[in-house]
C-alpha cells in the first residue's frame, strides 16, 4: 500500500512536471502565441461573416443566431486544434529539441506523461477558446440573453477527455514518420469536425456520414454547447449529450494509450526515437 | 519518490552487493536497412548492430568501450537505457531485466550523450526541474539541489536563468552532466560525453567524472573514441568492432596482449584498422 502511494505520488509529480514545462515554454513563446491567436481570430471572422453575407444577398435568416452558431463551431475547431497540437508536440517538439530520449528513459509512466500534456492543453485551450469567443462576440455585438456558460464549460471539459484520447492516437505518428506525422493531428481534427456538424446540423450529411457522427465526441460537444448558449439549457437537460461523451471518453483514453504504446514499441524496435548519433 | 542527489559511497548499501551492476549476455540488436543496390520496393534486410555482446560490470566500476563511429557503442547505451528493444540475449542492471522491467531499470540509470539535448529556450534550471520531476523530485527538493549540483559541475550561478541557446557547448554539456547526476543514478551511461568539446571543457568534464567516481557510488559505462580518456578514466577497456566486443580488460593488459605501446596500437592490432577510420557499417546506416 505504501509502495503504491509512493509510486502514485511520483507519478503525480511527473504529471505536474509536464504542466510546469509547458508553462515555461508558453512564457518563452508568448509573442508567438499572440500571433497565432490573431490568426485564429482572423480565421474565425472569415467563417462568422458568412451569416451577414447570407443576409446581404437576400437570405432570410436570424443573423444573430446563425452568427452565434457559426462562432461556436469555429471556436470548437480552434479548441480541438490546440488539444491535438499539444498532444502531437509530446513527441514532435521533444524529437526536434533532442530531449525525447531523456524523457522516454525516465521512470514516469506514459499515461501520466500524456495526461500532463492533456491537462495543460485543456486549460490552455479553454483560455484561448474563451478569449476567442469573447473577442468575436464583442466584434459582432452578439446578444446571448439566455446563455448558460457554465453548462457549456462542463460539456466541453467532459468532451475533452475523448479529445485527449483521440489526440493520444495521433500524437505517436511523429515517431513513425518524423517529417509528416504531425500532420495527422490536423487530419483527425478535420475528419472529426466534418462529420460532427461543425457549422451545420448533422441531419444535412449523407447517411453514412451521419452514422459516423454518432461515435464522434464532437457531435455531442457541439450539440450541448449550442443548446447551452443559444437555448439557455442547463446541465439538468444535457444528459443526452453527456452520457455519450462519458462513454466515448472511457473507451478513447485506454485506446489512445494502447495505440501510443504500440507506436512507441515500434519506434524502439526500429531505432526511430532518434535517427542518428 | 524522495531522492537525494548522488548518494555518497559510504551511505550506499549497494556498494556491498554481490549482484553485478551490469550483466549483458549474448545481447543482439539488428536494424532493418534497405540495400542501396537493391531494386526499388525491395524488402529491407536486417543488419546487425550488436552481435552477441557479453560482459559484466561490478558495482562502482568504470568500464570504457572504445569503438569507431558506427561500431555499436550508442546502440549498446540505448539498449541499456531502455530506448531500444533487443533482438536476442539479455541485459540486467543490478539484477533487474532491462527489457522485462524497464521502469525499475530507469530509476537506476541515467545518461549523458554526445549532444547536450535540452529545450533551448528554457534555462538550465528549468530544464533540470523538468527532468527531475520525471524522477519524482518535488519543487521543494530541487530548489536547493539544482543550484548545488550546477555549482559542483562548475556552472556559473549567474547564468542559471539564461536560455540554453545562449550557452556554449561546453556549458551545455555541464548541464547535461548535472541532469544525469541530479536523479542519483547508480549506473551512469556516458556516450561520448566529451566529443566536440574544446580542450579545457573536455578536461573539466573528465575531472568531474573522476570526482564522481572517487566520491560517489556510481557505476560508469563510458563509450568513447578518445583513447586517452578511456585509459585515464576506466578500470577496464573494451573494444567494440562492427558490433562485436572483441576484448574487455585493463588497459595495461590490453596493451600487453597485443604487444602494443599504446592503446591506439592495441586497437589497430585487435581490429586490423586504424582508429580514425569510419566504420563501413555507419555509411551503410546500420546503427541508426
Amino acid at each position: 500500500m505504501r509502495a503504491l502511494s509512493t509510486t502514485m505520488r511520483a507519478e503525480l509529480i511527473g504529471l505536474g512536471g509536464v504542466v510546469e514545462r509547458n508553462l515555461y515554454l508558453t512564457k518563452r513563446y508568448f509573442l508567438w502565441d499572440v500571433a497565432f491567436f490573431l490568426w485564429t481570430v482572423a480565421n474565425t471572422l472569415t467563417i462568422v461573416f458568412i451569416a451577414k453575407g447570407i443576409e446581404a444577398t437576400g437570405g432570410a435568416i436570424d443573423v444573430n443566431a446563425v452568427t452565434t452558431r457559426l462562432l461556436i463551431g469555429a471556436v470548437i475547431w480552434a479548441y480541438l486544434g490546440i488539444i491535438f497540437e499539444f498532444l502531437t508536440e509530446t513527441v514532435a517538439w521533444e524529437r526536434w529539441e533532442g530531449t525525447i530520449e531523456y524523457t522516454f528513459m525516465a521512470p514516469l509512466s506514459r499515461a501520466m506523461h500524456l495526461a500532463g500534456q492533456g491537462v495543460f492543453a485543456i486549460f490552455y485551450g479553454l483560455a484561448r477558446a474563451a478569449l476567442l469567443f469573447a473577442v468575436v462576440a464583442v466584434f459582432f455585438d452578439l446578444r446571448m440573453p439566455n446563455a448558460d456558460f457554465v453548462a457549456a464549460l462542463v460539456v466541453i471539459v467532459v468532451a475533452s477527455v475523448s479529445f485527449i484520447g483521440i489526440g493520444m492516437m495521433t500524437s505517436v505518428m511523429p515517431l513513425i514518420s518524423p517529417e509528416k506525422g504531425m500532420q495527422l493531428g490536423f487530419i483527425a481534427q478535420g475528419m472529426l469536425l466534418v462529420v460532427s456538424g461543425v457549422y451545420y446540423p448533422v441531419e444535412v450529411l449523407p447517411t453514412w456520414m451521419e452514422w459516423i457522427s454518432v461515435v464522434s465526441p464532437a457531435t455531442y460537444a457541439l450539440d450541448g454547447i449550442r443548446d447551452a448558449i443559444l437555448l439557455g439549457q442547463g446541465l439538468s437537460t444535457m444528459w443526452d449529450e453527456l452520457w455519450p461523451l462519458i462513454v466515448i471518453g472511457i473507451v478513447s483514453i485506454p485506446l489512445g494509450l494502447w495505440v501510443f504504446a504500440r507506436g512507441e514499441r515500434y519506434a524502439k524496435r526500429h531505432g526511430k526515437l532518434k535517427r542518428s548519433g | 519518490m524522495s531522492q537525494t542527489a548522488v548518494p555518497m559511497k559510504s551511505d550506499s548499501p549497494r556498494a556491498a552487493t554481490t549482484v553485478p551492476a551490469v550483466e549483458v549476455h549474448e545481447l543482439r540488436k539488428d536494424f532493418l536497412r534497405k540495400d542501396p543496390n537493391a531494386r526499388p520496393f525491395a524488402r529491407k534486410r536486417p543488419r546487425s548492430a550488436l552481435s552477441n555482446v557479453s560482459f559484466e560490470m561490478d558495482p562502482g566500476e568504470c568500464v570504457a568501450i572504445l569503438g569507431q563511429n558506427g561500431s555499436g557503442k550508442s546502440t549498446l547505451v540505448r539498449l541499456l537505457s531502455t530506448l531500444l528493444l533487443h533482438d536476442g540475449g539479455s541485459a540486467h542492471v543490478f539484477g533487474r531485466d532491462v527489457f522485462a522491467e524497464p521502469r525499475a531499470v530507469r530509476r537506476m540509470v541515467n545518461r549523458v550523450s554526445v549532444e547536450a539535448s535540452f529545450f533551448k529556450k528554457m534555462s538550465a534550471t528549468e530544464n533540470l526541474s523538468y527532468a527531475a520531476r520525471f524522477y519524482g523530485m518535488t519543487a521543494a527538493e530541487t530548489r536547493d539541489q539544482i543550484p548545488a549540483i550546477l555549482k559542483r559541475v562548475g556552472f556559473p550561478s549567474a547564468r542559471r536563468s539564461e536560455s540554453m541557446e545562449n550557452l556554449s557547448r561546453g556549458m551545455q554539456q555541464k548541464v547535461s552532466l548535472a541532469r544525469a547526476l541530479l536523479t542519483a543514478p547508480i549506473l551512469l551511461l556516458l556516450d561520448e560525453p566529451t566529443t566536440g568539446l574544446d580542450p579545457r571543457s573536455k578536461l573539466e568534464v573528465q575531472d568531474f567524472i573522476r570526482e564522481v567516481r572517487q566520491t560517489h557510488d556510481a557505476t560508469i559505462l563510458l563509450c568513447t573514441h578518445d583513447l586517452n580518456e578511456a585509459e585515464a578514466l576506466a578500470d577496464r577497456v573494451g573494444i567494440l568492432d562492427r558490433g562485436e566486443l572483441i576484448c574487455l580488460e585493463p588497459a595495461d593488459e590490453l596493451k600487453r596482449r597485443y604487444e602494443a605501446e599504446t592503446l591506439e596500437e592495441a586497437f589497430f592490432a585487435a581490429t586490423g584498422r586504424s582508429f580514425e577510420e569510419e566504420d563501413d557499417d555507419e555509411e551503410r546506416g546500420v546503427f541508426g
